[in-house]
């Protein structure tokens, strides 16, 4: 038993996972109270585009260190998201700033369904990964 | 205290009706300066504020709102044409004789007028009271109302009068000053006034609601042999006859008769009023109510049918048969027959009712029409909307179409049902329209819902006197002790004839809850570009003339503060403080980071500084003559204009020639001219940038709305520049080509326009929120607008020419229901300072057939949602996208209706009577600028038509998708239109298709903002010389945009003709006469949109590609 580099990788995608789950409910919660007519989308939208970036990059990060570890299995499971996630980005609406949600047209029915079907999707991908991480960091702890 | 008051102002001889001293003349005025009536001088139905009761036989003609039964059943004597501005003053006039009881003592059959009434005034109250109430005194009850609070809220902040009409103390009966006659019932807790206002601008008639020519038959039984039997459609002649009345409960003996009168102002009808109660219907109608009718008025409210004796002619029309709903029969069932008849002269009719008496109902909106065979599938006169299935007492309840209408006359049970259809569900606003007659209610409390916030409306129903089961949410709610009393019968006890709970539309006068601030002045605020570019086309000299002819009709009170700015590579200032001798202009040149030079001088009361104000105006065109700068720094003078406005919030008019280069928000040009006929997919419809779109959100947050007038003759980037007025709520005007002297007619159009932007009312700070019943939800809205929550939209102005679609879906089963309602409020603040809210309501029927949801589909209605859906689809999508979706909703439509609703599989491509334009709405669709592909458009053209599509009112978008076509050199008088004293001819509209056309002939097109006038070239010579004043077609002018006014016949007829086209709309179509080698020759002729082009199908072929799908 030893603390290899792919134990360090999972142990911090474990935790790194574990803010990407509070990002997904975050958004969440936003998205239902957009819905819920308690907020303005001007500031929902304001408060929600900031977080886009850091998640992606968190995710790409981790993503990289399994790529170093040599973690293909981790990695060809987290590539569909990555995959997602650029696709996303690069197809956001005209914006100055970062982010992707426009105030202009989030309260459009369809958008507004979309990106709430999208936060709970990630919310069980990430909770998935997170115990596959666990498993992932004891097995090779174990059997190394 | 208590004041409570009427007032109705329309009708030539109206008078206010006050009922106890409060109300004293100057309250008449007020009314009517809500509604600007500054600038409309032709308005001459406002009543003469001081005119005592006794005197007017008035009252009774409230011109002619049709939306507002009760009220408008006192017009009697009045025309229903509401729509048709003119005839409101005058055509009452001839009634006038009848007396001012005319309609009452005519044509209520039953109980006498109660003339016994203690109320000496009653002869002449518009609303008649209820015999009810007049044998019980309503004055004795309402003692307990008294309250000592002294003055209601709504005056608080307001400067109108109207304060001074409520605050002076009252006892009973106590004698009124001057004006009104006091009346002794007068002890409610609320200051109530109930006025029509008349003073809207001329009111508009779209198209879409002419009503039909006398003697044609309304709906062009095409020619095949599956015409409608003939007991539907009657041929014209026998139109006069008078039509069976059906199963007519209640139905009043005159009614029939007034079918026979001819030529639209001279019917007096006031016969036709209904004798249905509408109250009892209206309990008992909705939902399964339960609750028994009030003990009061239960038996003897039945009665009171006549109280409203003579409804608009266009209600009274379908009275007679029973209700739909209690019919065993569907709706569409021959059960309807009855209502098809015509009853009154259709002329006469108010032009969407009348629509609705003839088209619906019966199985001829669901004939099964075989496209490919009948060629005649244009009705001869308007288009029509379906009429929903509603009992009659409700649906005579219902909203004006073209102020609300949905997409779906008959609202499926299940979204499933819905998806089958294939239909899409929408409703179509144009909430701020300019109406003749308009309830406007003060009240200190407006009676709402609790749960909900609904207001209270024609739909709810009374389970006894104290509570209402709202129907939005169902929630029992408890009446007010205050909507007790009704102020227009000045009676207790009858809160269902309040005017709340009889009008669809109506005005509140909102108390100061309704308020965040105190309301805003009227602020204006003109951005000018005055870059080279800019003073080449010569549009200042427009602008500043303008302005200056109307500063004095600029909605507004006392106020009001105007300002200016203009702006090449730096931003100039005026100061106009007071005391200047002369504008003193500020420059600020550090466009990066803008500032405000002296924050308080820029923004002037206009008032007080009139003059400079007005010598600004007259030296600004030369102030630029010489200028050599070409830059323009349009996105600092927007963040300057911004800064100005945002502690009040206003309007800001952006008047830009060229590509923004300067500073934040410039543009690059991204047109490849190459590309603009190009068959493949268009590119940058989407803004380039998100800087206007974030400008206009900030705008939008401090209630300011931006207009942009785009005059210009090279690419703007309209796509980007536009979001500025679209996220806050502004209107776009674009003028490609403009110059002052090589398109004098895009000059003339520019003049116009402005005119009417500048005298237009105007609502501030507003919000719109639309409330549907529970199970229904908004999916999404289109228009210009801020959407903020939901349901609701933040609109920093509303102007009377914005129109708005919703998408909605259904979100949970409406099984148990009958009905369903719809309901748009919007709240804002009047040019003078007061705080209204428009609420309108409509109600349709909950059906569970296919057959029935097709019945109610409503072709115009359906297109401008899927043109706003198309849009959208383009710019998130692509073009050939969005044109794909828009065949494959005509395929799918007609699929799903041939495989549920037809019962025998016919060959051909069959339609739905109803729908059978549908698949030639779509073709047009498809080559309007917006969607086209093959044929040459500028991007900033094809950008600015898909800004129409969404934003326009729907009656004038369906003249710029399916422009109307009509042959002018043979003008007759026969089945000619009378209004004013005017004859007006009313020819054939043709089909848009070349073979129509001749040689011989002369032909208009008039495709809502635009008129064509087409002459062949072996043209009638007397038309020639006659209607134009030239010798032969070889003179006929090149630039020829003005029929001449020459003293024939032909002549009188063909202007009367073009000016009645143009007085339905509030814009002005500029007319171009074209001959056979003029370069507009093109554009009329991309307008024939069923011929065939290089790059789309003919009509026919189109129907054959939608046959191969449907049969796939």
């Amino acid at each position: 038993m030893a603390f290899t580099f792919a134990a360090f990788c999972y142990m911090l995608a474990l935790l790194l996972t574990a803010a990407l789950i509070f990002f997904a409910i975050w958004h969440i919660i936003a998205f239902d109270e957009l819905k819920t007519d308690y907020k303005n989308p001007i500031d929902q939208c304001n408060t929600l585009n900031p977080l886009v970036l850091p998640e992606y990059l968190i995710h790409v990060f981790f993503c990289i260190m399994f790529l170093c570890a040599a973690e293909w299995l981790t990695l060809g499971l987290n590539m569909p998201l990555l995959a997602y996630h650029v696709w996303r980005y690069m197809s956001r609406p005209v914006m100055s700033g970062p982010g992707l949600y426009d105030p202009t047209t989030i309260m459009n029915a369809d958008i507004l369904a979309y990106c709430q079907k999208e936060g709970w999707c990630k919310l069980a991908f990430y909770l998935l990964s997170f115990f596959y991480y666990l498993y992932g960091m004891i097995y090779v702890l174990v059997s190394s | 205290m208590s004041t409570t008051g009427y007032n109705s102002q329309n009708g030539a001889g109206g008078q206010p009706y006050a009922n106890g001293p409060s109300q004293n003349p100057l309250l008449v005025p007020p009314s009517g300066a809500g509604y600007n009536i500054g600038t409309q001088p032709l308005y001459s139905n406002q009543m003469p504020a001081k005119a005592p009761l006794s005197t007017g036989p008035g009252p009774y003609n409230p011109g002619s709102y049709q939306m507002t039964p009760p009220v408008s059943s006192y017009q009697g004597p009045g025309q229903a044409s509401l729509t048709r501005p003119p005839m409101g003053p005058v055509q009452p006039a001839p009634f006038r004789p009848a007396g001012p009881m005319a309609p009452q003592s005519q044509n209520s059959t039953p109980p006498p007028m109660p003339s016994a009434a203690p109320y000496a005034p009653q002869p002449t109250w518009p609303y008649g009271a209820p015999p009810v109430s007049v044998s019980s005194p309503p004055v004795p009850t309402m003692g307990n109302h008294v309250t000592p609070v002294p003055g209601p809220v709504p005056n608080r902040h307001s400067p109108s009068p109207y304060g001074a009409g409520h605050t002076p103390p009252l006892h009973h009966g106590a004698s009124l000053p001057p004006g009104p006659v006091s009346l002794p019932a007068s002890s409610a807790t609320s200051s109530y006034t109930y006025q029509g206002s008349g003073p809207a601008p001329p009111p508009v008639n779209p198209v879409a609601s002419h009503p039909f020519p006398p003697g044609r038959s309304p709906y062009g039984p095409p020619p095949t042999a599956t015409g409608p039997p003939p007991g539907m459609v009657p041929p014209p002649g026998m139109r006069p006859t008078p039509p069976p009345t059906g199963p007519g409960v209640n139905a009043s003996p005159l009614a029939p008769p007034a079918g026979k009168h001819k030529g639209a102002g001279q019917v007096p009808t006031p016969g036709e009023a209904s004798q249905i109660n509408s109250f009892d219907h209206l309990e008992m109608g909705t939902k399964g109510m339960v609750g028994p009718p009030p003990p009061q008025t239960g038996l003897a409210g039945r009665p009171t049918g006549q109280s409203y004796p003579s409804l608009p002619p266009g209600y009274a029309n379908m009275v007679p048969s029973a209700s739909p709903l209690q019919s065993p029969k569907p709706p569409y069932s021959p059960a309807h027959q009855p209502y098809q008849q015509p009853q009154a002269n259709p002329a006469q009719l108010s032009p969407s009712l009348a629509a609705l008496s003839l088209q619906s109902q019966s199985p001829e909106t669901l004939r099964a029409v075989n496209l490919l065979q009948e060629r005649n599938i244009l009705p001869p006169g308007p288009v029509t909307p379906p009429t929903p299935c509603l009992p009659q007492d409700l649906q005579k309840l219902n909203c004006n179409p073209e102020v609300f209408r949905s997409t779906l006359a008959n609202i499926p049970q299940t979204q499933s049902l819905l998806n089958k259809a294939k239909l899409p569900l929408g409703l179509l606003l144009h909430p701020f329209k300019d109406l003749s007659q308009l309830p406007v209610v003060t009240s200190s409390t407006i009676v709402r819902c609790r749960s909900c916030r609904t207001y209270i409306n024609p739909f709810v129903s009374f389970l006894d006197q104290r509570r209402w089961k709202c129907n939005l949410c169902y929630r029992v709610n408890d009446v007010p002790e205050e909507f007790m009393y009704n102020p227009v019968s000045r009676s207790y006890g009858e809160p269902h004839k309040r005017p709340e709970v009889q009008n669809p539309t109506i005005e509140f006068i909102a108390p100061s809850e309704y308020m965040l601030r105190p309301p805003q002045p009227a602020v204006y605020l003109f951005v000018l570009d005055v870059s080279h570019n800019a003073v080449e086309t010569g549009y200042l000299d427009v602008v500043c003339q303008s302005l200056l002819d109307n500063l004095s009709s600029l909605p507004g009170d006392t106020r009001m503060k105007i300002g200016f700015i203009t702006f090449d590579s730096t931003i100039h200032f005026y100061n106009l403080q007071e005391g200047l001798s002369q504008p003193q202009m500020l420059i600020v040149s550090d466009i990066d980071d803008i500032f405000i030079p002296t924050p308080d001088s820029l923004l002037v009361n206009l008032n007080d500084c009139k003059e400079l104000v007005q010598d600004l105006l007259k030296g600004l065109p030369q102030m630029f003559n010489k200028t050599m700068e070409t830059q323009s720094a349009l996105g600092p003078a927007l963040q300057a204009a911004f800064k100005l406005l945002s502690p009040t919030g206003g309007r800001a008019s952006i008047f830009q020639t060229q590509l923004p280069t300067l500073g934040v928000g410039a543009l690059k040009s991204r047109e490849d001219p190459n590309q603009r006929a190009s068959l493949k997919d268009i590119q940058h419809l989407s803004p380039a940038t998100d800087f206007y779109k974030k400008l206009a959100l900030d705008c939008s947050g401090q209630q300011v709305a931006v207009d942009l007038f785009l005059l210009s003759g090279q690419y703007c980037d309209l796509a980007s520049l536009g979001c500025i007025s679209r996220y806050s709520a502004g209107s776009v005007y674009y003028y490609p080509s403009y110059h002052h002297q090589h398109n004098l007619a895009e000059v003339e159009r520019f003049q116009k326009d402005l005119k009417r932007y500048l005298t237009r009312k105007i609502g501030f700070e507003a919000v719109m929120r639309i409330r549907c019943t529970k199970g229904l939800s908004i999916h999404t809205f289109h228009g210009n607008f801020f959407v903020r929550s939901t349901d609701l939209l933040s609109l920093p102005n509303v102007n009377p020419d914005a129109g708005f679609a919703v998408q909605m879906s259904i979100e949970e089963n409406l099984m148990d229901l009958q009905a369903v309602s719809f309901q748009a409020a919007l709240l804002y603040t009047s040019s003078k300072g007061e705080r209204r809210i428009r609420v309108h309501t409509m109600c349709l029927p909950v059906v569970n057939s296919m057959a029935d949801i097709f019945a109610g589909a409503d072709v115009q209605a359906i297109t401008g949602l899927l043109a706003s859906m198309a849009v959208d689809r383009s710019v998130s999508a692509s073009l050939s996208d969005a044109r794909d979706a828009l065949t494959n909703a005509a395929v799918d439509s007609l699929t799903a209706y041939r495989s549920s609703v037809l019962t025998i599989q016919q060959p051909g491509l069959l339609a739905p009577s109803c729908l059978r334009l549908f698949p030639l709405y779509i073709l047009a669709l498809l080559k309007q600028k917006a969607f086209r592909t093959g044929t040459s458009t500028r991007l900033d053209d094809r950008v600015f038509a898909m800004f129409q599509l969404k934003y326009q009112p729907l009656s004038y978008l369906v003249l710029m998708i399916h422009p109307a076509l009509y042959r002018v050199d043979d003008l007759t008088d026969e089945g000619a239109l009378n209004i004013n004293e005017r004859t007006v001819p009313q020819p054939k509209v043709l089909q848009l298709s070349v073979e129509k056309l001749n040689r011989e002939g002369a032909f208009l097109m008039d495709a809502g903002s635009v008129m064509l006038l087409w002459m062949g070239r072996n043209c009638n010579p007397s038309f020639l010389s006659q209607v134009l004043g030239v010798p032969s077609y070889a003179a006929v002018p090149q630039n020829m945009n003005q029929l001449p006014e020459l003293d024939t016949a032909e002549s009188v007829r063909t202007r009367a003709f073009v000016g009645w086209l143009r007085e339905q709309r509030p814009f002005f179509p500029v007319l171009h006469i074209v001959r056979e080698e003029s370069p507009l020759k093109a554009a009329f002729m991309q307008n024939m949109v069923e011929d065939r082009t290089e790059s789309a199908l003919s009509y026919y072929e189109y129907l054959l590609h939608l046959q191969q799908q449907t049969s796939k």
